[in-house]
This record gives structure tokens, sequence and C-alpha cells, in this order.
């Protein structure tokens, strides 16, 4: 079992003649994903990479019967992409492209919610979701894990990476990397509100990052209504007040958002925090022996 | 990016908001020609981008051009939080009859937009927000929506503002909404926002961070860097297109992923607590996806001009990017370093996992480079580069 991505799911991808979308397209397929298509107005009735490329997601959806899309296109035109993804009403669309302006992604959100939230979104500013033996939707690497039942949710890639790597031989149900920037579209809160509810996860690993107050919300959410055992990282103890450290969403102004203010709000609600990344991976080991 | 108040006002003077008359000077001498210039009472403005200037004494008023010629003099070179005050804005003096307060900025919980209004404006406004909270209006933004003149006459009218002040305060949101919106702004604050003796609703400061992401269609934002503040390693390290932020540490970290890199700071700084000096980051440095030689060779560099920089760690999860290319590209690194006559002669410890890790460490082991050591996790590397650093010290 798995959350939002299973073996049935479909996938194409907007913006696949692109070379990341050209490089990626050929990854998924290689991890075994059902990627059945692609998207770019300009090259419609072609194929690529012996896949059909369409003008629209709508038509790709008619023609395919496709449930995902991966969206690669450049920054400028991220928002049209999500937007024609959301009127086409494709039950997730995940936003790889990184670099993508504020005020579009808050304009895609407010688009989505008008239309009454059909589509989940993932990211933007993120590597994707994988279900290890089941289907890889994005960019992470397929050959790291296996599958198995630990659930993941995280604001970084690589350190996505390296928890999957790291618990490989327990494995993973669904990983979701949510993306780092300040707006995106499926948060932890979802996350751990679909792994609590789905039956093939039996513990989560949430990582989250300096900046915002997500992780201080996810923990006020775990209280209440999150009775799997969690195990958290937060990346940024030693990160300077006012520097960005690369995603948009990382910096600290200020006292809130410090990752001292998100260990201690999740410590309080019962959540095990690593101090490093393979700390973390221990403490998740013990839940799993233990089980 | 922030902006400095003057280019702040600038910009909202592009837009035709009420700014008072204010000329940049950045000596003395040039203080006292804009005070000459602007004649009568002026107020002499510290330019720095940091709060709580008025409190530092960053800001004072001045009664003519002598006044304004000792008050620049106290002013410039001021350090601020910091920040060292290398220029100030001469203003022509308001006569004020009431502060409010005002801002657009991103609500990141509700991933929306806010409007932040109060009556009760001036430099104490993180307080009243703090014990009167019933006096800060706190307004959602959908911005697909947008701003006109009658929804910013009620998000004044929601800020407690008098009638009196309402048509020029909605005029005045109106227009900040479209700097919001058209400069790719993620914050724009009046503070205070005033209503003039004679009437006028006007901006007395601005505050403005812009959006980097938007860079691609916001090609005049450029103009606005601060080359002078900027650190000389971070600007090359710019040109390079390498993420990377200098720190005051002597372990150079070298990560792929800016997560990964985070976390690595945070290791190195608790396993440098174990010894001598307690060695910390010297930097931050994604080299993101794709760890070809160029790009390692480039990061190198930069992190190795730093003299403060005693060991380096290569921290390199392998995802997308393959381990082998990583080993290949320290390895070219070193030949194109030593090319240059600039031979790595400080320790590098490298931690590779993932993605053909095996081969790569294998990689580096038969180049057998000089100060290269592989160490197998991340604990154990970043406690290795911390003791050679505190060694090297």
């Amino acid at each position: 079992m798995a959350i939002w991505l299973t073996e049935k799911s479909r996938i194409i991808v907007q913006g696949i003649t692109g070379s990341e979308g050209t490089k990626h397209t050929l990854r998924m397929l290689a991890s075994g994903a059902n990627v059945v298509g692609g998207v770019n107005p300009r090259k419609a009735g072609t194929t690529h990479e012996g896949l059909p490329v369409f003008a629209t997601v709508a038509e790709a959806m008619e023609k395919t019967k496709a449930d995902v899309s991966v969206i690669f296109v450049p920054p400028a035109f991220t928002a049209g992409a999500v937007k024609e993804a959301i009127d086409a009403e494709i039950p997730l669309a995940v936003v790889i492209t990184e670099g993508v302006p504020i005020h579009d992604t808050t304009e895609f959100w407010a688009y989505a919610t008008k239309k009454g939230n059909k589509t989940r979104i993932i990211g933007p500013n993120c590597p994707g979701i994988a279900s290890p033996g089941a289907s890889n939707a994005g960019i992470i690497p397929a050959d790291i894990t296996t599958p198995g039942r630990i659930g993941l949710v995280s604001k970084s890639g690589t350190l996505t990476y390296q928890l999957m790597y790291e618990l490989r031989d327990f494995g993973f149900s669904t990983a979701v990397g949510i993306g780092g920037d300040p707006v995106i579209g499926t948060t932890h809160i979802d996350a751990l509100q679909a792994f609590q509810d789905d039956p093939g996860t039996d513990a989560i690993v949430m990582i989250g990052e300096i900046g915002g107050d997500a992780e201080e919300r996810a923990a006020a959410y775990i209280e209440k209504n999150v009775t799997k055992p969690v195990v958290a990282y937060v990346a940024g103890f030693t990160a300077p007040e006012g520097k960005t450290m690369g995603h948009a969403g990382a910096i600290v102004s200020g006292s809130a958002g410090t990752a001292q203010a998100k260990k201690e709000a999740l410590e309080k609600v019962g959540v095990r925090v690593g101090k490093t990344p393979s700390e973390t991976a221990r403490l998740m080991r013990e839940i799993m022996q233990n089980r | 990016m922030d902006l400095f108040e003057h280019q702040a006002k600038e910009l909202f003077a592009a837009y035709g908001i009420p700014v008072p008359r204010g000329i940049v000077a950045h000596t003395v001498a040039e203080a006292r020609a804009a005070a000459e210039q602007l004649t009568g009472r002026v107020v002499v403005k510290a330019q720095v981008k940091t709060g709580g200037r008025g409190k530092a004494g960053g800001v004072k008023v001045a009664d003519d051009a002598n006044d304004a010629e000792a008050k620049a003099t106290a002013i410039l070179g001021m350090d601020i939080k910091g920040h060292t005050v290398h220029k100030v804005l001469i203003e022509e003096a308001s006569d004020i009859a009431e502060e409010y307060y005002f801002s657009f900025l991103l609500d990141r919980a509700n991933r929306t937009f806010l409007a932040i209004c109060s009556a009760a404006g001036g430099m104490d406004i993180e307080e009243v927000a703090h014990t009167a909270p019933e006096k800060v209006a706190k307004v959602p933004v959908n911005p697909i929506d947008g701003i006109d003149r009658a929804r910013a006459r009620e998000i004044a009218q929601a800020g407690g503002l008098p009638e009196k002040s309402l048509d020029g305060a909605a005029e005045l949101i109106e227009r900040l909404w479209a700097v919001f919106v058209d400069e790719d702004a993620s914050l724009v604050e009046v503070n205070p926002m005033i209503l003039a003796a004679d009437g006028q609703v006007k901006a007395l400061d601005g505050k403005v961070t812009l959006d980097a992401n938007a860079d691609f269609r916001q090609k005049e934002h450029e103009a606005y860097v601060d080359k002078a503040a900027e650190d000389p390693l971070e600007a090359r390290a710019k040109e390079k297109h390498l993420n990377y932020v200098k720190l005051d540490g002597s372990v150079g970290i070298i990560g792929n992923g800016a997560g990964l890199v985070m976390s690595t700071l945070d290791v190195v700084a608790y396993a440098g607590e174990q010894f001598a000096g307690s060695p910390k980051p010297a930097n931050f440095l994604d080299i993101g996806g794709g760890a070809s030689a160029e790009v390692m060779a480039n990061g190198l560099e930069i992190i190795l001009s730093d003299p403060a920089v005693k060991s380096v760690f290569v921290n390199v999860f392998g995802g997308i990017t393959a381990c082998d290319a990583v080993a290949d590209g320290i390895v070219s690194a070193f030949k194109l370093l030593g090319d240059r006559g600039e031979a790595v002669t400080r320790p590098l410890v490298v931690r590779l996992d993932g993605n053909n890790a095996a081969l790569g460490r294998e990689i580096l082991q038969n180049a057998a480079l000089p100060g290269v050591e592989l160490v197998d996790t991340m604990d154990d590397a970043a406690k290795r580069a911390a003791e050679l650093a505190a060694v090297g010290a």
C-alpha cells in the first residue's frame, strides 16, 4: 500500500521534451513507473522517447487515462502549466520546477482553491513522490531503497534520499518531497494525515527545515490526530539569522521559525527528534525493530 | 533582496505614492549640500537594511544645514546591529498629525497574501501587535482578486483609521498593491504611513523585499544589488553560479542539496564542540544536482581562497548525481587547481554515499590525492573534518 501514488498510477510529463523532462522521464520509465505520455503544445502529435506528446493536459488525460502529471517546465511557465493541470482536474500534479516566483505559486494555489482543490499539488521546488516498488513521479532515485512500511515526508530532497537509503533494509510505503518553498501545495499535515490513514504505513519520518511554522503546526496536528509513531529531523540549527540557505523558505528572521523552536514543539507532543540524519534513522530503526 | 529605504521610496514615487523629498548622501559634505538644497528642517536617516535604527540613534532631526552636517557626522560610519552606515537619506521634515502602520506580505501558513493595517503606527507597532492585537487589522488578500480602491478603503477602515484619512490612505494602499505585484515583492511595509498637517497621507518610511525567483522578469532589479556590502567570496561564487554563503568558521563545506548542506553545517558544528577551539563551518556551498568537475573545481577554489578554512568536508549523497562523477570531479579539480598554481594543501574529508558510492570511493583511493581522506558516514566524516580544522588552527 502507499499514499497518492500506486502501481496503478498513470503518469504524464508536462515539459517532456525539455532536457530535464526527457532525462527524468527516462529515469521514471527505467524505475518501472507507468509513464504514458507528455504535453507540449508545440510538439503535439509527435512522439518523444516512444511516448505520445499531446497539446494539453486534458487531451492527454482523455487519450491515456492519466491521473498524475509531473511538471518540469521552466519557472516562467510553471504557473500556467499548473493552472492547466487544475483545469483538467487531474488528481495529482507534482511540480518539480525550482525557482518559481512567490507571486506565481500563491496565484496558482488561489486558483486551485477557487476550483475546489480537485487536484492535489505537490511542490513546487520538490523532488516529487515515490512509492518504492509501485511507482515514481519526479526525480527521487528509485534504486536507493526498497518497498516497506515507513512513510516519509520532507521539505528537503537530498535529506529524503539520505533517510530512504539509511533505512533501506526496512523500506518505505511512500516518500513525499513537499519542497522547501515558502508556499507549497501539499503540506506536512496533509502527508501525516494520509500516512495515518494508510494501512500500509506503520511509522512516519518527518523532515523539516528552518523557516516558517509548518513543523510547529504539524506538531499540533500530530498531538490530536496521529497515533502512529513519528520520528523527526530538522535541519538548520546552526544557520545564521537573516541568511537564505538555498531554499527560499529556509531563512531565519527573528526568533520564530528556528530549528530549536521546531524541535521543542515536536518533542512536546512525543515526537522523537534526531540530532543528525543518522541518529534519526537509528530512532526509526528502534521503532521498527520493536514492532 | 531587501531594499534600502531610499530605494523603496524611489520605487514608491514611481508608482505615484507621496513620499517626502529626499536626497541620498554618502559623505558629510554631500549631506550638507543636500540639506542646503532642501532648505529648512531636515531629517538625517541612516540607510541600513535592519530595523530599530531609530532607537539606535540612526535617525535625527536637523534644524539647518550646519546641524545636518553635525548629525550626518555622527551617523555616517555608525554600527547598527552589525550594519555599518555608509549613506544617509536627507529628507525634508514632515509635519506629522498622525502615524499609522501598513504592509502587504506573504502569509505562509495560509498560502495567501495579507494586508496589515493599524491606526497605532510608529516605532512600537510590534509591541502594539503583542499587547493590543485588536488594534492591528490582518486582512487576507486573494492574489486573483487583488486590491481596488474600495477594498483598500475597507482595509484602512478595519485598521481603525479616522474618516479624514480614509481617501488618502485608500489611494496609497491601492498603489502599494501595484508595487507589491508588479515588482514581485514578498513584503512592502510603510511605518509610519502618516497624515501630514496639510491633510495628505504619505509614506514616511519604506521597506521592500523583492523575490529573487522573479529576477528573470525583473531585469531592472539588478541595479538594487548592494555590491559594496557583498562579501567578495559570495560575489565571486555568484558569478560562477554557485550557491555559497560565507560563515565565520574554519571547516569548509561542500555538499549537494540545500537541506543536506544545512544539515552538514549542524553536524559539523556539533562535532566541533569536542575539539580545541570548537571549529565551526566556514561556509554553506550547495553544488546542486550535477557535480561536474568544473563545478567541483570552482567550489573548491572559492572555499580554499578563504584563509580561515583549515579543512574541507565534501559531503555528497548520490541521488541523481552519481558518486563516481563526484569523485572524478574531485580528481579533476585537484589537477585544475594544480595547473593554475593553486595546489590544494589543506586536508579534504570526503563522504560519498548512495548512487555508485563504491565506484566513487575506488576512484579516489586509486587517485591517492594528497590530504584526501575517505570516511564512511556523515557523522564520522564531520568529526574528522572538525578534528583536522582544530589541528590546523
